[in-house]
């Protein structure tokens, strides 16, 4: 099979970008969608033409270094699926298609389709943890943490930071990242004493971002390689309201010392 | 000659850590905060080393090449991490992890390395819990377990098939808590391209930032390298693109000792290979060999489909071969079955290299919705791969590289024979011998950063005056950026055709062909033929586009692909001198025949691997001599005090 690709290209944040269109080599259904690209940029690289820029890294749907806005879809046409986990039998012979990065103003454009997303990390430096230090760990069965819990827990702490979510809203707003975080910690009994400054300290720093504000249109979940539920921002929410009622104080959580 | 003292303390093993962090030398708080430590890497090792020393006060200064902490490949580990809890009151103990661990690293390994290990592994599984790590539990709310190779007890915690994503977003939820009270400064895409060695000892980096191209010195005290394996010099592996040999193959240049470096362990249960466009292999947890069953037809050439083949005409062939632990064989054992089935004409799939998972026993007794809890995800990788269904039809896997136990030398202290410089995690030679258990990688790196180097690096850093690193402005500093410099210049200047990853995918071909799962004298003589051919062409025949200063991949992976063709020569000539064999290392010239007094007494089957204790107890240290010429070969002899070498049985 054969496809079109309308790649965005762009130098740097400093130049303008555009759309090049590409004509890929001939390619097997089997491949993945990165394979295809490093295909299509070993054939750019023997036109001595620069290779298309592209995040990727563990190639198996884990690590969330892959982006790539695929005919308009953060992670490209299915569900809970990310980019690196695609295949060309998802596409036909003959297809165009459409490749863009995860735009948005808190992710800043590096070259081509790869963008920097340390925003993501600022937020986690906020209060993303459980503030215990190395050494000081009671035994780990002392504190029985019920299996529903535990479960919700780890539904939402599988997400993998790519940012799709973020690219999918109209808004760009990094709720569901956020609320995946802080509804992991604080449905665990470990997380319960710094749960109210920890969702006041993270979603003072999403808003200082520069994210936009969540209308629950839910085209963060549709996206989202690993399927976070929305309820996870309704949990936030909640967690948010109790935290200004208690007057949690502007000061972030960030440090826990 | 390098100087190789493993520093292991005296007494009794199961004393030695113990005794070792008392005597160790302490720094006291207002010191440590002018200790300025480098860290490298921030998987599992890194980050959670990056954390601990900044708890205990020392300026921490960590490096990544990824655009955040979290990235690192330990996300990707699936199955578990071991600890000797026995939470399961099956009898298990931290002697008998340790000696699992020893035994299944076929006693190449350092003994009281390894019963260390054992012993803080329980403190490991403590500290995790306690950052929110969201282990399976039952429903009374306590830690399962579940079962891994090597192993006749359940001591493995996991988190579904995402374990080591779960450990790692701990380790940096640790590491972003102290970036936030400044005891870490994180620097993000930034690659290490260079040791700084001063008067013999480690004392800073030269860094490239990946967005700017521009390049940084950075002096410390103590420089502390957690930068992963190098399975990829095989190109094809289950590890992340990125993942590269650069930081320690550019310590070792500068005087670092390679340890063991042809130890590579082939994990039995990946998808095969379906063609030559391919940039990965994807594992499929050794987790799922608790419910699956691994089998080929009996007879050669079988093309009829799975469920067309009866009971009567499958073999089971680990179950078969290795009674005891049956499909829980080690991994290095459990690969080379699988490559002897399919070099008998028995395997299955396109290409004829692939043996069956089948999961249909686990599902008609548990049903399907159990095995969906246990192993969803990874069910639905292979869909995503494969597009085929494994809760209808077995999984075809094959064996692929997927750890190197192999890395830079390192002493009881985890300091390698340059002083000042730590080695910690995959990217060190030390715990796991000549195979690694599964789930024993995430225990090792959470066991060095969290716990081991934190209570040795003041052993090194109480002998260095406080503050007294050298300045950046130091001429050692200026030569080790001068020489990158160079080399980008001559990637950039190359007139050639080539791209990087051309070379790659050659040498990944000439790696899997004579230094993959079986080795031999010829095969080895002939790779290393190849590599110095591939080595000059690299020289003649790059290309790499584009320009220094600005983000270009190529010219990232020009400098990896040609540390990795370098290593190749190393791990070759490394699997040639080790004239016997040992766990994942099997030279077809030394393997068990029916002769052999062990297969009459029905030890091992033939042509299991045969050791020789007499002449290779010992660890290969090798060391750098200049460009283009044979590197030197330590040797640090391997002392066992408490247990005896013996012949390694999973019958």
């Amino acid at each position: 099979m054969k496809v079109q690709l309308k790649v965005w290209r762009q130098k740097n944040r400093n130049t303008s970008g555009k759309f090049v269109t590409y004509e890929s080599p001939d390619l097997n259904p089997n491949m993945s969608f990165l394979e295809m690209l490093d295909v299509v940029n070993e054939s750019l690289a023997s036109r001595s033409e620069e290779p298309i820029a592209f995040d990727h890294d563990c190639r198996e749907g884990i690590c969330g270094t892959c982006s790539l806005v695929i005919n308009g879809k953060p992670h490209g046409p299915h569900k809970g699926v990310a980019t690196c986990q695609t295949y060309m039998r998802s596409f036909k012979d003959g297809d165009q298609i459409v490749v863009e990065p995860f735009r948005a103003k808190a992710f800043p454009l590096v070259k081509d389709l790869v963008v920097d997303r340390k925003a993501f990390d600022r937020i986690q430096q906020k209060g993303g943890f459980i503030s215990v230090r190395t050494g000081s760990a009671p035994d780990a069965n002392s504190i029985p943490v019920p299996k529903e819990n535990s479960d919700l827990a780890m539904d939402a702490a599988q997400c993998i930071g790519c940012g799709a979510c973020v690219a999918a809203c109209k808004n760009a707003s990094a709720m569901l990242f956020v609320s995946a975080k802080v509804s992991h910690l604080g449905l665990l009994p470990q997380g319960q004493p710094e749960r109210f400054r920890r969702v006041k300290a993270m979603v003072d720093q999403m808003d200082e971002e520069g994210f936009g504000a969540c209308t629950v249109t839910g085209s963060c979940e549709a996206v989202c390689p690993k399927s976070i539920s929305l309820d996870f921002i309704a949990r936030m929410n909640r967690d948010y309201l109790v935290a200004l009622a208690k007057g949690e104080s502007k000061k972030p959580a960030a440090g826990g010392v | 000659m390098a100087i190789l003292n493993s520093n292991v303390p005296s007494g009794p093993l199961a004393t030695k850590w113990e005794n070792h962090k008392f005597s160790s030398k302490l720094i006291n708080p207002a010191n440590k905060r002018k200790y300025k430590v480098i860290v490298v890497g921030a998987g599992l090792a890194g980050a959670s080393a990056a954390a601990t020393l900044a708890e205990l006060g020392y300026d921490v200064h960590n490096f990544v090449f990824h655009d955040s902490p979290r990235r690192a490949h330990s996300v990707a580990a699936q199955g578990g991490i071991n600890a000797a809890k026995n939470y399961q009151n099956d009898g298990d103990s931290v002697h008998r992890l340790f000696y699992d661990t020893i035994k299944g690293g076929d006693f190449r390994s350092r003994e009281a390395n390894v019963h260390r290990l054992a012993e803080v592994s329980v403190h490991i599984i403590d500290q995790c819990a306690a950052q929110g790590v969201p282990f399976a539990r039952e429903y009374g709310g306590l830690l399962d377990n579940r079962s891994f190779g090597g192993a006749q007890v359940s001591r493995t915690f996991y988190a579904r098939g995402q374990t080591g994503q779960q450990l790692l977003l701990g380790a940096y939820s640790a590491l972003s808590r102290n970036v936030a009270n400044g005891g870490v400064k994180l620097n993000t895409h930034s690659e290490m391209l260079d040791l700084v060695v001063v008067d013999g000892q480690a004392k800073g980096i030269v860094v490239r930032n990946l967005q700017t191209g521009e390049l940084t010195r950075h002096t410390a005290d103590a420089v502390v390298l957690a930068t992963g394996g190098y399975g990829n010099v095989f190109n094809l592996s289950t590890y992340a693109r990125g993942s590269n040999v650069t930081a320690i193959w550019r310590a070792y240049r500068r005087g670092a000792c390679f340890g063991n470096p042809c130890f590579t362990q082939i994990h039995p249960t990946c998808i095969p290979v379906s063609g030559d466009y391919q940039s990965k292999l994807t594992l499929m947890s050794e987790s799922l060999r608790n419910d699956g069953r691994i089998w080929a037809p009996a007879k050669v050439g079988d093309k009829r489909a799975p469920a067309e083949i009866p009971e009567g005409e499958r073999d089971y062939f680990l179950e078969r071969m290795y009674g005891a632990f049956g499909n829980l064989a080690p991994r290095d054992v459990a690969s080379r079955a699988a490559k002897t089935v399919c070099d008998e004409g028995r395997g299955v799939g396109a290409t004829g290299l692939g043996v069956y998972l089948d999961f249909a026993e686990s599902i008609n007794r548990l049903g399907e919705d159990k095995i969906r809890e246990r192993y969803g995800n990874l069910f639905a990788m292979y869909h995503e791969i494969t597009d085929e269904d494994a809760y209808k039809a077995p999984m075809r896997i094959y064996p692929a590289v997927h750890y190197t136990m192999g890395g830079l030398w390192v002493d009881y202290n985890l300091m390698s024979n340059l002083p000042g410089l730590f080695v910690l995690g995959e990217a060190n030679f030390s715990d796991h011998g000549a195979n690694r258990l599964g789930a024993s990688a995430l225990m090792q790196g959470l066991s060095d950063g969290y716990f081991v180097l934190p209570a040795t690096i003041s052993n090194y850093l109480a002998g260095q005056a406080p503050a007294k690193r050298p300045p950046v402005s130091h001429a050692a500093f200026a030569e080790a950026e001068g020489d990158v410099q160079k080399r980008i210049q001559r990637y950039l200047g190359g007139k050639g055709k080539r791209t990087p990853s051309s070379f790659h995918k050659e040498l990944g071909k000439i790696m899997w062909d004579y230094c993959g799962m079986a080795r031999n004298r010829a095969g080895l003589e002939k790779a290393l033929g190849l590599l110095g051919n591939l080595r000059e062409e690299y020289r003649k025949n790059l290309s790499v586009l584009g320009e220094a200063a600005e983000w270009n991949q190529a010219l990232e992976s020009a400098g990896r692909v040609e540390d990795f063709i370098e290593l190749g020569e190393l791990m070759c000539r490394d699997a040639l001198e080790r004239e016997e064999s040992c766990g994942g290392h099997f030279r077809e010239e030394f393997q068990y025949t029916k002769e052999d007094p062990e297969v009459r007494n029905g030890l091992v089957n033939p042509g299991d691997v045969k050791r020789d204790d007499t002449h290779f107890a010992h660890v290969a240290a090798w060391e750098y001599a200049g460009p283009d010429r044979k590197p030197i070969l330590n040797r640090e002899e391997l002392k066992y005090e408490e247990i005896k070498m013996s012949t390694r049985s999973y019958k």
